[in-house]
């Protein structure tokens, strides 16, 4: 039978493919890394629309430096190890050489790797604790930016759509997002209904809307911009609809954007400022609908 | 086997399999879909003018849904009320709207929605009188189409009311009691899908008052299908 | 007991087509159900329970209604005769209906081969209704926002899938595989609970039925994951969707059960713990983390089943129950579920490599800590999951540095994987070609992954296109490629004719091409601000998404080919294998193809591992023998 392999006889083979394959992987690494670092890692999103998102873009430039190289060892690897050591076509099938073990090698894997690990969980924290990052910390968050005041928006996610209220401005409420430039923004996400996510793309802020949970995130905005606002947990039937755009203005734009919402929301004011167990809505850190959800569960038909 | 018999099962089971798979996908795209309504236009082309109606009612009713006490819109349409949320529209048009409410209120969970909004004018008509403005604990419904900015809320009737609609089937009658709201807007020059929905949590006995009815198209949420 | 089965004479179609059987199974089945339906419909109507049917949604009648059917279907198979024949008195016994030509795979059968065959099949056909869900979701989001299937049906597409695959799949390599593999391996003529092994399958078979009616109950929104408070909204199919996952967590626990207590008990004489196979050890490593995951979910999900029936409100946050309760629990289950699937990857590849670069497994013992090590560190990562959800977030660095630690024990898959190949004799028969795919796919998805596990920049990717492209690339990637390479590994062993090869190969790189076609634009999407499981999306990712989907079209006609290939090499051309094609040393390449009913005539007696390449003189063959008498 053609299939039955001949007896072990390794071919004498006194190249030293190691050494071949670790310096071709080396003068690749060398090459590509600087060249990823700098041209494909600035790429990446969520871009440069927020000191957040500018923090992310840099996480990402070092994680990908970092992955190139890994990259480039499994290519070359590949590249080097299937042309090299593969059987010829019609060749009767030939054992190679009964290699078990190399504990050096073993011990330089698990030393790269791990070294690899505690340098990626490190770093991460370190960026994470800076500044939050831009994503959703729960009520109480360890990574708080500055001791400024920031300015204040509440996100409140409900099937579906956002609105956003802003403390300061007498409890304004709106449907749309408008964020003064170069400023720190401290978002209290929160939701009526089911989970929520709050994604606010191009600035780099996620964060998820719990109902009677305060999700507080942190951004400090740049140059005015536009940016869009998505919902990024599925939250039923509109969820693929429950976006809209979102605006950094001058601060002048926004002191103008704002007395104008604060002439519209004039007439429904009266009945926000209502005490709660009479359907208003005075500002709060996160809201719970009544128990049950609203109306009683028995409908007169 | 012999090859013959072979054949014939492949192709059977190939039709089988078409069959089944034809049967799938033609269920999952009627699957609580809605079939599309054209209202009638009038006014000139370049400033089309639509006069759309539409009710609320507490039930629909056996005759026109398996489930009868769901809350639901209903259309006027050339041959009666329909239920049916999948509206097209003209672009660029005015739109005048008369809203028949014949449902109670259940209040609304965020009282914002009631400040009407992305209209003319920003203002309504309730049983003829201008309204800035819904206590939010009135709110029976709301129209609202998010990506037009437009937000409408309509109060309900009163819970003591008398000769209140049951089961609406084909629209209740005007001489039940009702709220009239009325109000125009402007459909975008451009065209596009554009999702509707209500915002009050009146699917009773759900979480949150928001399923069932209010996650189906055909009764809580539909489309304004706006063509240029 | 004597076996009815073995002793009748050979009857007329007509005769065998009664009794019990998937015929009866189906029948009884659909009976169960209605009385079920109507059952529940008396209790609601009738009595004091009237709230449930109050809001045209009765949720109990449909749990009723599934659980009578999934009984009377069981009973119709015959999984209740053997305890009631115990009941009367007859002597134990551990066989089922093994003899009787084809019908045996149409009904309750103790042999492990045969259930083996089954779950392939049976396995086959639900990823088969999965992949057109996929292609479905592809056809809705070539266009921005164009509704092919209303917005709800999108969702009920997009669940199904999820939910089908995830469910389908954590069997996809331990059910027909090991489930036929793990007893030749090891030396034994049968798994150590031949009946339970059975009912595994067929609990399966039944939860999938149960899940793509759900279409009939107007579908579910909430994906695979299934979040509350929005499942407690939801319309009555979501209930399949937790009668299907809570079916399919029974099924894994007691298959994960079976697994354990086969390879701890009924190994061969001399097959030592270093010398048992790779595959084995994947099998071992994933069955504990069945054994200790699934129950989780069966409980999450009976929570939920409570909620949507007794108004309780375990997850209702209005009336005190938490939302991040549910996200706690099912992410428990759910990340080892994804090393679930994940894990046999790895063994697979393992156990191939050294036959096809002709060198021994690298490494073994390295290896065996890496699966162990997978196996552990899965239990430690689920709140990455959680990094932005608002729960109190001082744990996040612990999770970014637990999740990132896996990483290590992947690593060391990887090295053994390619020092095996190192100095080989590398030949690319198609099995080896699936393997050295595996290696890209995983190394980008497990790159996609750094992405993911770094807390800062997993709040841009977190939930979008990026985390789904990479676990399509890790589970699809990672676990169908594999899938793939065991199929047409074992398939001329398992039924004894040869797969085209050709075809095969056209299998192999239309999929490879198509499937980082599909999945590597993804990852852009992702970052470019797509979230997952929307139906609309910005105009201007138009491009990215129509190419994706006509490259999940093409990889669907990939499919295509392969069941081609299957149709026309096993029912048409017949070409019997070599009893070992591939000059294996493994011990079922050294049995006749296909596998005589009772494996060996004689309990083997092991004084190696299986691979000794180059290291003497090829393993003899097994020769065949009668059935074995006795166990």
């Amino acid at each position: 039978m053609a299939s039955q392999p001949t007896a072990a006889t390794p071919p004498s083979d006194s190249t030293n493919h190691g050494l071949r394959v670790v310096a071709a992987w080396l003068v690749l690494s060398a090459i590509a890394t600087p060249l990823v670092a700098i041209y494909v890692g600035p790429l990446i999103p969520p871009g440069n629309a927020s000191v957040q998102g500018q923090g992310q873009v840099f996480d990402n430039q070092v994680m990908t430096s970092l992955v190139t190289p890994i990259l480039c060892l499994m290519v070359v690897f590949f590249a080097y190890g299937l042309v090299r050591f593969h059987a010829n076509r019609n060749e009767a099938i030939l054992d190679g050489p009964p290699l078990r073990n190399d504990a050096r090698v073993q011990l330089f894997w698990i030393v790269i790797t791990m070294t690899m690990v505690l340098f990626l969980a490190g770093f991460g924290t370190f960026e994470l604790l800076k500044d939050g990052s831009g994503g959703g910390q729960g009520p109480n968050p360890i990574a708080s930016p500055s001791g400024h005041h920031p300015l204040q928006v509440q996100v409140i996610g409900q099937q579906w759509q956002f609105t956003y209220r802003y403390p300061s401005l007498h409890g304004l409420e709106s449907n749309q997002l408008y964020l003064p430039a170069n400023t720190e923004v401290e978002l209290h996400v929160t939701s009526l209904d089911v989970i929520h996510s709050f994604w606010a793309v191009e600035l780099g802020v996620k964060a998820d809307a719990n109902p009677g949970v305060d999700n507080v995130a942190y951004v400090e905005t740049k140059n005015p911009t536009v940016f869009h606002v998505r919902c990024a947990e599925l939250c039923g039937l509109w969820h693929g609809y429950m976006f809209n755009n979102g605006y950094v203005v001058s601060r002048g734009g926004f002191d103008a954007w704002a007395a104008k919402q604060e002439k519209i929301f004039a007439s429904i004011k009266p009945f926000m400022n209502r005490a709660p167990d009479q359907g208003g809505a005075p500002y709060a850190h996160s809201y719970l609908p009544a128990p049950g959800g609203g109306p009683p569960p028995v409908r007169a038909g | 086997m012999r090859l013959g018999v072979k054949l014939l099962l492949v192709v059977v089971a190939v039709v089988a399999a078409g069959v089944m798979i034809g049967f799938y996908v033609s269920h999952l795209t009627t699957l609580a879909g809605s079939p599309s309504y054209s209202v009638p236009v009038s006014g000139t082309k370049s400033h089309p003018v639509v006069n759309l109606e539409f009710q609320t009612v507490a039930a629909v009713g056996s005759k026109v849904s398996r489930n009868p006490d769901w809350v639901s819109y209903l259309v006027k349409t050339t041959s009666g009320w329909r239920r049916e949320t999948v509206w097209d529209l003209p672009a660029n048009a005015t739109v005048h709207v008369t809203w028949l409410n014949f449902d109670g209120a259940s209040g609304l969970r965020n009282p914002y929605y009631g400040l009407p909004q992305g209209i003319v004018g920003n203002q309504i008509r309730v049983d003829g009188k201008p309204a800035r403005s819904i206590d939010p604990n009135d709110a029976s419904h709301t129209f609202a189409v998010p990506a037009l900015g437009i937000i409408v809320a309509a109060p309900g009737v009163a819970d003591n009311a008398k000769n209140q609609c049951g089961y609406a089937t084909y629209g209740c009658p005007m001489a039940n009691a009702h709220r009239t709201i009325q109000f125009t807007f402007h459909t975008p020059a451009k065209g596009g899908h554009f999702r509707w929905q209500c915002f009050v949590p009146c699917a009773a006995g759900w979480v949150d008052g928001f399923g069932g009815p209010m996650q189906t198209i055909g009764y809580m949420d539909g489309f304004l299908n706006v063509k240029a | 007991m004597t076996d009815v089965a073995l002793a009748a004479p050979r009857q007329p179609l007509w005769r065998r087509l009664i009794g019990f059987n998937l015929l009866t199974g189906i029948v009884l089945g659909v009976g169960g159900w209605y009385v079920g339906w109507f059952g529940a419909h008396a209790i609601g109507t009738g009595g004091s329970l009237g709230f449930i049917t109050e809001i045209d949604q009765n949720d109990l009648s449909v749990y009723l209604a599934y659980l009578g059917g999934v009984v009377g279907f069981l009973v119709g198979l015959g999984f209740l005769n053997y305890p009631f024949a115990r009941l009367r008195g007859y002597p134990p016994s551990l066989r089922e209906k093994e003899t009787g030509g084809w019908t045996r795979y149409f009904g309750l059968c103790t042999d492990h081969k045969v259930v083996g065959i089954q779950y392939l099949w049976g396995i086959g056909l639900f990823f088969f209704i999965g992949g057109l869900n996929a292609m479905l979701i592809r056809t809705e989001l070539l266009r921005p926002n164009h509704q092919v299937f209303p917005a709800g049906t999108y969702l009920t597409l997009v669940g199904m899938h999820g939910t089908m695959m995830m469910g389908m799949m954590t069997s996809g390599i331990l059910g027909p595989f090991a489930n036929y593999l793990v007893p030749i391996m090891i030396g034994a003529r049968r798994m150590a609970f031949p009946r339970i092994e059975a009912l595994t399958f067929w609990i399966l078979m039944a939860a999938g039925a149960i899940l793509t009616t759900t279409i009939f109950f107007g579908g579910f929104p909430t994906g695979w994951t299934g979040y509350a408070p929005l499942s407690n909204q939801a319309n009555t199919g979501m209930d399949n969707y937790v009668l299907f996952f809570a079916l399919v967590g029974i099924s894994m626990t007691l298959l994960g059960l079976n697994m354990i207590a086969t390879i701890v008990t009924m190994r061969a004489p001399g097959l030592t713990w270093t010398r048992l196979p790779i595959f084995v050890w994947g099998v071992l490593s994933t069955a504990v983390l069945m054994v200790l995951a699934a129950p989780v979910l069966i409980a999450v999900l009976s929570m939920e089943a409570l909620d949507r029936t007794a108004n309780t409100s375990f997850f209702i946050p209005q009336a005190g129950g938490s939302n991040y309760l549910y996200q706690n629990l099912f992410w428990v289950f759910g990340h080892p579920e994804v090393y679930i699937l994940a894990l046999p990857g790895f063994a697979i590849v393992l156990e191939l490599l050294p036959v096809f670069a002709r060198k021994p497994l690298w490494g073994y013992r390295l290896s065996v800590a890496g699966l162990l090590g997978v196996s552990l560190l899965s239990w430690f990562v689920w709140q990455h999951h959680l990094f932005v959800s608002g729960i109190n977030g001082d744990l996040r660095p612990f999770y970014m540095l637990s999740t990132e630690l896996i990483s290590i024990p992947t690593g060391f898959t990887f090295l053994c994987g390619m020092m095996t190949l190192w100095r080989g004799r590398i030949r690319f028969t198609v099995p080896m070609l699936f393997c050295l795919a595996w290696f890209f796919n995983f190394l980008i998805g497990g790159l996609s992954g750094v992405y993911l596990s770094d807390t800062p920049s997993d709040v841009t990717t977190h939930g979008s296109f990026f985390s789904m492209a990479h676990f399509h690339y890790t589970i699809m990637g990672g676990l169908v490629f594999t899938f793939f390479a065991a199929i047409y590994y074992w398939l001329p062993k398992m039924t004894g004719w040869q797969l085209n090869e050709r075809l095969a190969k056209i299998h192999f790189w239309t999929m490879f091409v198509f499937f980082n076609s599909t999945f590597a634009p993804l990852l852009a999407v992702g970052f470019l601000g797509q979230p997952r499981r929307v139906v609309t999306y910005p105009s201007g990712l138009q491009f990215l998404n129509d190419w994706v989907s006509v490259s999940a079209f093409c990889l669907g006609i990939s499919m295509l080919i392969f069941l081609f290939n299957l149709v026309w090499s096993l029912g048409f051309v017949k070409k019997p294998a070599e009893a070992n094609p591939w000059a294996s040393r493994s011990i079922e390449f050294q049995l006749p193809s296909p596998v005589p009913v009772h494996n060996f005539e004689r309990i083997p007696v092991f004084s190696s591992d299986p691979y000794g390449y180059g290291e003497g003189p090829p393993p003899q063959p097994i020769p065949a023998g009668a059935p074995a008498g006795s166990d």
